[in-house]
């Protein structure tokens, strides 16, 4: 039997203090009827002696002390799952919003989960390629990492997450995938763009959705995220799913969750954030990877790859959200205002994005021998580009050096052909590499440090031939070296830049 | 030991009533499932526990018992190799019970009951024979590469042996000894328990004096730590901490390694599981986990647990450091530990210092480093034994006057300071080298000069000298260009990225460059050093400088990384290729000038 009560004695933004509660406990569902019959949820929050303080997520309004009526559920907020989830649209709560079919649940799971025990674990090593140079050459995205986008208003993030979504694969693995998309206070024509983009690729049948836009319940989009990700639980790990979940955007979730800890007048964090929002963000982000399966030293079928997206206020990398996201996840891929600004798409700004997962996940036997040393000297050849131009804007370009120069060139074609690709466009991992060589020949050789002579001498576009020149001085060899290395200047087309000194 | 009713549900804590019995820091049971939790205040007969597992579902009315026991682990053979949460449950023995969840009320003990250890008692006692606190009764084979010595516990006086040791097959709780003392007859087993928040006691504290070899050149040769030193790696995400935390794990010659996973990510404790059983000690040619205990407790596990992790973690290696090991506890993070005080903090409604931390955060990280030293261990045999601390702080945004950065600067000796600028660039480790500092050099100065090279302290001191010079002169070349600089400051330059590119980074997944001895570490930075001198000297003789900057042994230097250990010989190559090349040049540039 359920007991119910009409014992509000305060209503504080989004919560409700009851009095007189016999027995709640703490987390525990909460189902409120408005004095018009509407029927809402909420959560247990704090139970002292007979007062319980409630989070509403659908909100306050029209809740009142007289009349309404509360009921304690005797169990937490769950999402029913069955295979069926597929193709279907769910609201922020998880209740279906489509007009589908009622879901036979197969069980009930409360969205909250259980920690992953890390001994459970299996260390993600398979490379994704996601067919964006960017990431695949420089921050390497595995199954079962959780990498975020940081991004900022008005960036896309939503189309290269799309693309991300559109292109992911396992280069020489066939299996089962599906896609879990929670939208957190986005828009309704950003939350559209994906769907559209996941009919049309027709991919709809293997996307379950969860939507609660800007203007749905605030509060609601506590519980999104982890409706989502008891989705993506279950399709991976009990129906053997590689799972790839995009959470937009997380800066809102995070807002909800203020709203609430100022409510109830705890003590701030930075900017007003609880104090606990790094365990809070952790128990989400944590939910993603692989596990040991039945026998020693094997996996289990599955997967969760998490890409949660989110809005850096003020494109401030140290607000505490992008701080503590970062802090939590296995990288980032930042965008930028200023290459946006260039006409640069995807706008990633690959110095200070990463992927942690990267080292382990690539090489011989995974992409290629040389990957790892390319990416480094590519890093390092970009960080370069970036001194030489704030140098070139002190100074002027004349007080620049020859290798200098040669250093801004190859900044100016990197971002132009490594890292812009077109909306549609789909890079192998082989392509990849050959865009980075061919950029490389761009530098003199005597600065490629990062990479190993074996890997120069097979891959570096017109090796071999660069040595040849042989009797002039030293000088004039270094000066020959860069010459032979400007773009283009291969084979046939003659480096006419030789002449000088 | 009272029995009490909860009252109060608040997250992780929760308060309980009619517990007029209980002692602060008692472990207390809850509800009918029995989790596990921790009295940390006590106000008449209401005690606030904080609860170290999930608190979904519980409510006012339920049961709490006290234990009558403060929060204590098992001690004993079967620590090493084993992965622990933060109250020393056995993370493989809860995957075997629970499968992959972690669920709640599970109860294992730390240490396994049933296993048998070969014991062999130490030879020289007879029985009648005067014994006390930390003597040696015998010893177990942990694993291959270390012996667990079985000592009497601290907490028994001393007495006399009335029953010796005997050689045999025992499980952990067999008595193995009886010791009479003024007390009566103490039996000891081969294992015992200790309350981890407190420090496990010892003689007296000596200074430092021996290095703790990293094999990372930025650390060992710039910045290093002795061996019972303390040193601390705060920095903003991504530049670096945990690499560096694996690579101390990894290489460093202490011989026992306790790992903190404090609020960390599940699969770098994953990684270390599955690296560590094959990756190899190049000092003693045993897998590296045989040697190492691992404290997991992740950023999704129950925030009170995480707050006990590190006690948990510096009492294990406190009873290793006992034995006269040197041991070595890698924190990472430490900020997660006290990101876990300030949330209890803030449910005690404690008023709060700054940053919401609690008033008493500096006190509880100086003790917790003060647990580390060089120290004369219990026992009448005096044996020394070291215990190292090195901890990660995740100061937000990387802004170093977070205070529990600053809490910790207050009581380390040694500072590395991360730089996401260089992490950027992927100068890896990306630790500072104007920021950073030890204050171990002249506690290590001796042990240097005989062990490595009498100047390995000057030209440590010189390359320093040439990075300063370096950051001067960048903000020269900033306001002026390049072209202001005179020969001798641009042949500065083209030293100092030698030793930036060619010394100071160094990776960790390289397998060649993850690891540089000493003597190698030395003979790398004399080179650069060497090459600096020379080309000097010729710009001395008006050898103009870009004749210096592309010297083909330049490049060679720039491979020296991958230089064997056995082959360090091919260092007196290189440094006849200087001078050979030197001179070369200087008589090209004589000749020119004619
Ligand atoms: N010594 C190194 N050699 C090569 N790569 C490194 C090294 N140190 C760090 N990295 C690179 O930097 C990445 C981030 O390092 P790490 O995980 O140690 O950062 P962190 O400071 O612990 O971050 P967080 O605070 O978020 O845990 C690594 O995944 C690796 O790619
Ligand atoms: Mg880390």
């Amino acid at each position: 039997m359920v007991t119910e009560y009409s014992t509000i004695g305060e209503i504080a933004g989004p919560l409700i203090l009851l009095d007189g509660v016999d027995h709640a406990t703490y987390e525990e569902l909460v189902e409120v009827e408005l004095p018009d019959g509407e029927l809402r949820r909420g959560k247990v929050l704090e139970v002292d002696r007979s007062k319980v303080l409630v989070q509403l997520f659908e909100g306050t309004r029209g809740v009142d002390i007289a009349k309404t009526k509360v009921r304690f559920l005797g169990r937490g907020l769950e999402l029913s799952v069955s295979p069926d989830i597929l193709g279907r649209i769910f609201n922020g709560l998880g209740m279906p919003i489509d007009d589908g079919p009622k879901i036979i649940p197969e069980k009930r799971l409360d969205i909250n989960g259980s920690p992953i025990n890390p001994y459970a674990r299996i260390y993600p090593k398979e490379f994704i390629q996601t067919g964006i140079s960017a990431i695949d050459g420089l921050n390497t995205l595995v199954r079962g990492q959780k990498l975020p986008i940081f991004s900022g208003f008005g960036l896309p993030h939503s189309e290269l997450a799309a693309q991300i979504a559109r292109q992911a694969t396992v280069p020489g693995a066939e299996s089962a995938f599906a896609i879990v998309f929670a939208a957190m206070g986005i828009t309704f024509e950003e939350a559209n763009y994906f769907i559209r983009d996941f009919q049309e690729t027709g991919a709809m049948e293997r996307v379950v959705l969860f939507i609660n836009l800007a203007n749905d319940p605030t509060i609601e989009r506590i519980a999104t995220p982890r409706a989502a990700l008891t989705a993506a639980e279950y399709l991976a790990f009990e129906r053997g799913m590689h799972v790839l979940v995009i959470m937009t955007d997380i800066t809102n979730y995070c807002e909800a969750l203020r709203e609430v800890s100022v409510a109830r007048k705890e003590i701030p964090g930075r900017r007003g954030y609880p104090g606990y929002l790094y365990t809070d963000l952790a128990t989400m982000y944590e939910r993603a990877g692989l596990l040991k399966g039945e026998k020693k030293g094997e996996v289990l079928e599955g997967s969760i790859t998490q890409i949660p997206v989110l809005s850096m206020p003020d494109d401030d990398k140290t607000h505490p959200i992008p701080d503590l996201t970062g802090y939590i996840t296995e990288g980032q891929i930042i965008l930028d205002r200023v290459l946006h600004r260039k006409g640069i798409y995807p706008p990633i700004n690959v110095l200070p994005s990463l992927s942690r997962l990267r080292d382990k996940g690539i090489g011989d036997g995974r992409t290629r021998d040389d990957h790892a040393q390319v990416a480094n000297q590519l890093f390092s050849s970009y960080a370069r580009s970036k001194e030489v131009e704030e140098l070139a804007v002190v100074l002027g370009e004349a007080a620049l050096t020859e290798a200098d120069r040669s250093f801004m060139a190859f900044g100016d074609s990197f971002e132009r052909q490594f890292v812009q690709q077109a909306l549609d466009e789909n890079r192998t991992i082989e392509e990849t590499l050959e865009i980075s060589w061919k950029l490389l020949t761009m530098i003199p050789r005597t600065e490629i440090k990062r990479i190993r002579d074996e890997f120069i001498d097979r891959y570096l576009p017109g090796e071999g031939k660069a040595g040849a020149g042989g009797a002039a001085g030293p000088e004039g060899e270094a000066a020959a070296d860069r010459g032979d290395r400007r773009p283009g200047a291969g084979a046939g087309e003659t480096g006419d830049k030789k002449t000088e000194g | 030991m009272g029995a009490g009713r909860i009252v109060k549900v608040s997250g992780p804590l929760i308060v309980a009533e009619g517990m007029g019995e209980a002692r602060m820091f008692e472990v207390a049971r809850v509800s009918d499932s029995k989790l596990i939790g921790e009295i940390i205040e006590l106000h008449g007969d209401q005690a606030y526990i904080q609860v170290y597992e999930d608190t979904s579902g519980l409510g006012p009315g339920e049961i709490v018992e006290g234990t009558g026991h403060s929060l204590s682990i098992d001690l004993g053979p079967g620590l090493l190799q084993s992965i622990y949460d933060g109250i020393q449950r056995p993370l493989d023995s809860i995957y075997d019970e629970a499968g992959h969840y972690i669920t709640r009320g599970i109860d294992i003990p730390g240490l396994d009951r049933e296993k048998k250890w070969e014991f062999t008692p130490d030879e020289s006692l007879e029985v009648g024979q005067e014994i006390g606190a930390g003597d040696f009764l015998g010893e177990v084979r942990e694993t291959e590469l270390i012996v667990q010595k079985i000592m009497v516990p601290p907490t028994i006086g001393k007495g006399t042996l009335k029953k010796k040791p005997e050689k045999g097959s025992y499980v952990i709780e067999d008595t193995i000894a009886e010791i009479e003392t003024a007390d009566g007859v103490e039996k000891v087993r081969m294992y015992h328990r200790w309350p981890v928040r407190t420090p496990r006691p010892v003689v007296r504290k000596l200074v430092p004096i021996n290095p703790l070899v990293t094999g990372q050149r930025v650390i060992d040769t710039f910045f290093p730590i002795s061996q019972g030193g303390t040193a601390t790696i705060p920095g903003p995400f991504g530049a670096g901490k945990t690499v560096i935390q694996h690579q101390l794990a990894k290489w460093s010659d202490a011989q026992i390694i306790v790992y903190i996973g404090c609020g960390e990510r599940g699969n770098e404790m994953t990684d270390v599981l599955q690296e560590f059983p094959e990756l190899i000690d190049p000092l003693s040619g045993r897998p590296l986990m045989e040697r190492t205990v691992l404290i997991a407790n992740t950023s999704n596990m129950p925030v009170a647990a995480r707050e006990a992790s590190v006690y948990t973690g510096i009492t294990i290696a406190e009873y290793y450091r006992d034995m006269g090991y040197n041991v070595a506890v890698l924190a990472d993070s430490t900020s997660r530990w006290a990101e876990a005080m300030r949330e209890m903090s803030g449910r005690l409604e404690e008023m709060p210092g700054e940053e919401g931390y609690p008033a008493y955060l500096p006190s509880r990280i100086a003790d917790f480093y003060e647990r580390g030293g060089r120290t004369v261990c219990l026992g009448s045999d005096e044996r020394i034994g070291t215990l190292s601390v090195v901890g990660a702080v995740s100061p937000p945004g990387g802004d170093l006057s977070d205070p529990v950065v600053q809490a910790t600067l207050k009581v380390v000796k040694v500072f590395w300071s991360l730089e996401d600028q260089l992490a950027f660039e992927r100068h890896f480790p990306a630790i500072g080298w104007l920021q950073s500092y030890s204050l171990y050099h002249d506690n290590l100065e001796d042990c240097f000069r005989n062990d490595v090279a009498e100047d390995f302290g000057r030209i440590r001191i010189e390359a320093m000298e040439l990075l300063q010079k370096e950051a001067e002169l960048k903000e020269l070349v900033r306001l002026v260009g390049i072209d202001a600089l005179s020969s001798q400051d641009r042949l500065v330059l083209e030293t100092t990225k030698a030793i930036r590119e060619d010394f100071l980074h160094q990776s960790a997944f390289d397998p060649d460059d993850a690891y540089t001895r000493l003597l190698k570490q030395y003979r790398m930075l004399k080179v650069i050093i060497e090459l600096h001198h020379a080309c000097m000297k010729a710009i001395e003789r008006d050898v103009p400088h870009r004749k210096l900057t592309d010297l083909p042994v330049r490049e060679r230097i720039s491979k020296m990384r991958f230089v064997k250990e056995d082959r360090l010989e091919e260092f007196d190559e290189i440094m006849k290729d200087i001078e050979t090349q030197i001179t070369e040049r200087s008589t090209e540039s004589r000749v020119g000038a004619e």
